[in-house]
């Protein structure tokens, strides 16, 4: 089972506490009008599916309920590091193969 | 055969059902917290899985970075809505009376850790005495407190109860037959 360090919880549980929820930061456009279909259908259903370090929501959803993101190597499944929702994407620490950082540390414990 | 006549099948690990609390959702904002603080006359905790302890039987657990759970013994309920109910007009905040939506069984004995790994995924040696937390039992949500190194209570909401106390009830026949 993985771990998953909660950054509102600050302590790394157990998967089964918690639910993905898909990829993280795709902005919901300001104006959706403005947009046409085939925008609208790419904000809607177009996702980057990378391989390698991808960033996505999750929610501690049998703990303490928040939303919150994540950075997961999708080869390896190890967690690189979580941070609260609202917060950007970590810059240098997202890069596949960078050193851990303190957050894998603890997802690692 | 020598081995169970050397143990008491039923001291290892008891289960019970409490008596009903009251319990009250609280979802506040930071800025409202000291508000509501004072007016349930005990600090509301910061940390999730805290648990602050005030007169009267009243706790606080903290379960989120604004939401906490209120207990306090069934007959004490009502004072503290109303108390909240004078609230509203100077603090945005949600009191919700979810008393009846569980029930509490409590294990307890030398064994009672070993019957809890049976349902919840996590390491509950690192859960402190005195500390609660939300988590799931074999799938269903609950509030599992530790009161003490070998005493665990839990509240499960009402629907999944039967199921809960049927799990826990063949974990404690398995540790009394010493499987
Ligand atoms: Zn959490």
């Amino acid at each position: 089972m993985l771990l998953i360090h909660c950054p509102y919880c600050d302590e790394t549980l157990p998967e089964a506490e918690f639910a993905y929820a898909g990829e993280a930061h795709v902005d919901r456009p300001a104006d959706p009008m403005a947009l046409s279909d085939d925008e609208w259908a790419a904000f809607l259903f177009i996702r980057s599916n990378p391989k390698g370090v991808h960033a996505e929501r999750w929610r501690h959803v049998h703990g303490c309920a928040r939303f919150f993101n994540a950075e997961r190597d999708t080869v390896t499944d190890a967690f690189v590091s979580t941070y609260r929702a609202g917060e950007p994407r970590p810059g240098t620490k997202c890069s596949a193969g960078a050193p851990a950082g303190d957050d894998m540390k603890v997802a690692a414990e | 055969m020598t081995m169970h006549d050397t143990r008491m099948p039923d001291a290892t690990v008891t289960i019970e059902d409490l008596a009903p609390d009251a319990r009250f959702s609280l979802r506040v904002g930071a800025d409202g917290r000291a508000a509501a603080s004072e007016t349930l006359g005990l600090d509301l905790p910061v940390r999730v899985g805290d648990v602050a302890r005030g007169a009267e039987e009243r706790t606080a657990l903290c379960l989120g970075p604004d939401e906490w759970l209120i207990t306090a013994p069934a007959e004490a309920g009502g004072a503290i809505a109303r108390a909240f109910a004078d609230l509203y007009d100077r603090t945005p905040h949600s009191l919700v009376d979810v008393s009846d939506r569980e029930v509490t069984v409590r294990v307890t004995g030398p064994e009672a850790l070993t019957l809890m790994t049976i349902g919840c995924p996590r390491d509950l040696a690192r859960l402190a005495p005195g500390r609660a937390v939300r988590t799931v039992f074999d799938g269903a949500t609950v509030i599992l407190w530790r009161d003490a190194e070998d005493t665990f209570r839990m509240d499960v909401w009402r629907s999944f109860a039967p199921f809960v106390r049927d799990l826990l009830e063949i974990g404690r026949a398995e540790i009394a037959a010493g499987l």
